[in-house]
C-alpha cells in the first residue's frame, strides 16, 4: 500500500534520515522503532507532506505523493497522529473532531458516533475545552480526530508518550480495534516490547538508516533488540 | 457645561470609540493568526478613504456604489499586502516580518502621498450619513447615531464566523497551531487571506463613516488611529475580537471625556491612549479579556 524508496532528508545540511526503504502491506500494523533523533518522527513527516525530502519516493497506492501539500495527502487518505497529540485547546472536543474532517463532504456525524462509540470518554466531554483534557484524553482525541478524515493509512507518532501503563494497554486495544476495521497502521513507539507485538511487521531506525527488519516476532526475539530496545539485563536503557 | 453639550460629547464618545473598534478588529484578528502586528492595516484604512474620493468625486458615482467599489478595493489591497509582504516570510523569525509590516506601511503613506499629493482633499459629502437629526435637543449627525450600530453589527457578523462556520473554526485551528491545521486539510494560505478580507472591509467600513465625521483625508490620517486601534485591541487582550471593541470604545470615550472635562488638556488628547498602553502593560500585559492559557502539555 505504502511504499518507501530510498527516502533521504535533510534538515540544513545535516542528514536526518539517510535512504530508508519501508514497505506498509494493506491492513496490516507496521512498526518503526529507534533512539530519540533516529529520524522516526521525520520519516512520518516526510509521509504527511510536512518535510520535503531531499530524495527518494513514497508510492501510496501505486501513485507518487511525494512533493505533495499535506491537504492533497489527507485527501488521498493518510492520516498522522502528531507527534506529542497537538489537539486544539481552544477548540471544543466536538470541534476538533469536526476539524479532523475538515475535507469530507458527507457522513462526519456517523464519523464522529464511531468515534464516540470507541472513545466513550470524549462522548462525555464533547463540549469541553480540548486543552482542558487530561493527556490520556487527549490522546484519544487526537487519534479519533485523525480517524474522522476516514484514513485508509493512520500513522501515530509514538501515542503511548507519558500516559499511564494503563492507558497504555487502553491505546494498544484502540491499535488493534482501528486495524481490525481495515485501518492500515504505521506505528511509532518506544515501547518497543508492546508494539513488536502487534505488529505485522518491524523496522529499525538507527539514526538515519534501517539496520534490522522483519516481523514483529522476529524482532522480539533478535539479540540486538533485546539489547537496546527491549531493555534486557545486559545493557542500559537508552530510550527516555 | 449644559447638559446637551454632555449628552453631545457622550454621543460623540461612543461614536469615536466604535470607529476604533472596527480598526482594532482588523489588527486583533491578525495578531490571532499570524502573531503579527499589522502595521499597515491603519494605511489600508487610509487608503479606503481615498477610494471612496475616487468613486464619488473622481468618477461621481452614488455613494451606495462607491462603498462597494471601496470595499472590493480595499479587501483587494489587503489580500495583496498580504501575500507580498507577509506571505514570503511564513517560516521567517517573527522580527523580520513585523519589520516588513512597517515597510509595508511607511510604502503606503509615501505612494499615497506621490499619487494623491499631501493637500488634503474633501471626503465627499454622504448627505444621508452627514444629515442632522436632533434627539432630546442634542443635534447629531447621523453618521455619529449609526457608526456604534454598524459596529456592534459587524463584531457580531465577525463572532457568527470565527465561531459558527468552517472557515472559522478554521481560523481558530490556524491560529494555534499552523503545522497541526494543514495535517486536517486546511489550506492556511486561504484561512490568512480569509482574515485579510475581513479586516480590511472593516477598515473600509470605518474609513466611509470615518470620512463623513472627519471630512479631511491625508495621506497620514491613518497613523494616528492606526497606533489608537492598535492600542485599543491590546487594552481589550489582543486576539480577542469582543476586547478590540471594548478596547475602542474605552479608548475613544476616554478621548472625548478628557476634550469635555478638562478642556485645557485638550492638546494632549493624543496622548491618552499611549498612557493607556503602559498602565495596561505594567498592570495586565494580556488586556481586559486577554486569552487565557488553557494548554496542558
Ligand atoms: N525541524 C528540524 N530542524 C532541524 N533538525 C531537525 C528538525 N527536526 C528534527 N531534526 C533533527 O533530525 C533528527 C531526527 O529527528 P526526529 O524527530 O525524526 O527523531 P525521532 O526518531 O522522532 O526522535 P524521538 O524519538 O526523540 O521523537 C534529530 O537529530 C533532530 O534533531
Ligand atoms: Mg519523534
Amino acid at each position: 500500500m505504502l511504499k518507501i524508496r530510498d527516502l533521504q532528508v535533510n534538515y540544513g545540511g545535516i542528514s536526518a534520515v539517510k535512504g530508508i526503504n519501508i514497505d506498509v502491506p494493506e491492513k496490516s500494523i507496521v512498526t518503526l522503532i529507534g533512539a530519540n533523533g533516529a529520524g522516526k518522527s521525520t520519516t512520518l513527516r516526510s509521509i504527511a507532506g510536512l518535510v520535503k525530502p531531499k530524495f527518494g519516493s513514497i508510492e501510496f497506492m501505486g501513485q507518487n505523493i511525494l512533493g505533495m501539500d499535506p491537504t492533497e495527502i489527507v485527501a488521498k487518505g493518510i492520516t498522522l497522529v502528531p507527534e506529542g497529540r497537538r489537539i486544539f485547546g481552544n477548540l471544543t472536543v466536538l470541534e476538533n473532531l469536526k476539524i479532523g474532517a475538515y475535507l469530507q463532504k458527507s457522513g462526519i456525524e456517523e464519523g464522529i458516533e464511531k468515534v464516540y462509540e470507541l472513545f466513550p470518554r470524549l462522548k462525555e466531554r464533547s463540549w469541553q475545552y480540548a486543552g482542558t483534557l487530561s493527556g490520556g484524553e487527549q490522546q484519544m482525541l487526537a487519534v479519533g480526530r485523525a480517524l474522522m478524515a476516514k484514513p485508509k493509512l493512520i500513522m501515530m507518532d509514538e501515542p503511548s508518550l507519558g500516559l499511564a501503563p494503563l492507558i497504555v494497554n487502553g491505546i494498544f486495544d484502540i491499535i488493534k480495534e482501528i486495524n481490525k476495521q481495515g485501518v492500515t497502521i504505521l506505528l511509532i513507539e518506544q515501547n518497543a516490547n508492546k508494539a513488536l507485538k502487534v505488529a505485522d511487521k518491524a523496522y529499525v531506525l538507527e539514526t538515519g538508516t534501517i539496520t534490522i527488519e522483519g516481523t514483529g516476532q522476529e524482532l522480539l526475539k533478535d539479540q540486538r533488540v533485546k539489547d537496546a530496545y527491549l531493555g534486557s539485563k545486559h545493557t542500559k536503557e537508552i530510550n527516555i | 457645561m449644559t447638559l446637551e453639550t454632555f449628552l453631545q460629547q457622550l454621543a460623540n464618545g461612543i461614536s469615536l470609540g466604535s470607529l476604533y473598534s472596527l480598526i482594532a478588529i482588523g489588527y486583533t484578528m491578525v495578531y490571532g493568526i499570524l502573531r503579527l502586528i499589522n502595521f499597515a492595516h491603519g494605511d489600508i484604512f487610509m487608503m479606503a478613504a481615498y477610494f471612496m474620493v475616487f468613486g464619488m468625486v473622481n468618477f461621481s458615482l452614488p455613494w451606495y456604489i462607491s462603498i462597494i467599489i471601496v470595499l472590493i478595493a480595499t479587501i483587494a489591497l489587503g489580500v495583496l499586502l498580504e501575500r507580498v509582504a507577509y506571505k514570503p516570510l511564513r517560516d521567517a523569525p517573527r522580527m523580520s516580518i513585523m519589520i516588513s509590516a512597517i515597510g509595508a506601511s511607511f510604502l503606503l503613506e509615501n505612494l499615497a502621498t506621490y499619487l494623491f499629493t499631501g493637500v488634503p482633499k474633501g471626503f465627499p459629502d454622504i448627505t444621508f450619513l452627514t444629515n442632522s437629526v436632533t434627539i432630546a435637543g442634542v443635534s447629531l449627525s447621523v453618521a455619529t447615531i449609526i457608526t456604534p450600530v454598524v459596529t456592534i453589527v459587524c463584531l457580531f457578523l465577525v463572532l457568527f464566523i470565527t465561531n459558527k462556520t468552517k472557515i472559522g473554526m478554521a481560523m481558530r485551528a490556524v491560529s494555534k497551531d499552523f503545522e497541526t491545521a494543514r495535517l486536517m486539510g486546511i489550506k492556511i494560505n486561504r484561512v490568512i487571506s480569509t482574515t485579510f478580507i475581513i479586516g480590511s472591509s472593516l477598515a473600509a467600513v470605518g474609513a466611509v463613516l470615518w470620512g463623513s465625521k472627519y471630512p479631511s483625508i491625508i495621506p497620514l490620517m491613518g497613523v494616528m488611529p492606526g497606533l489608537k486601534c492598535f492600542i485599543a485591541a491590546v487594552l481589550g487582550g489582543i486576539g480577542n475580537t469582543t476586547g478590540a471593541v471594548l478596547g475602542g470604545f474605552i479608548l475613544g470615550m476616554a478621548e472625548i471625556m478628557l476634550v469635555t472635562f478638562l478642556p485645557a488638556l485638550t492638546g494632549y488628547r493624543d496622548a491618552i491612549a499611549f498612557i493607556i498602553l503602559i498602565v495596561v502593560l505594567l498592570v495586565k500585559p494580556t488586556g481586559l479579556l486577554g486569552e487565557k492559557v488553557t494548554d496542558k502539555v
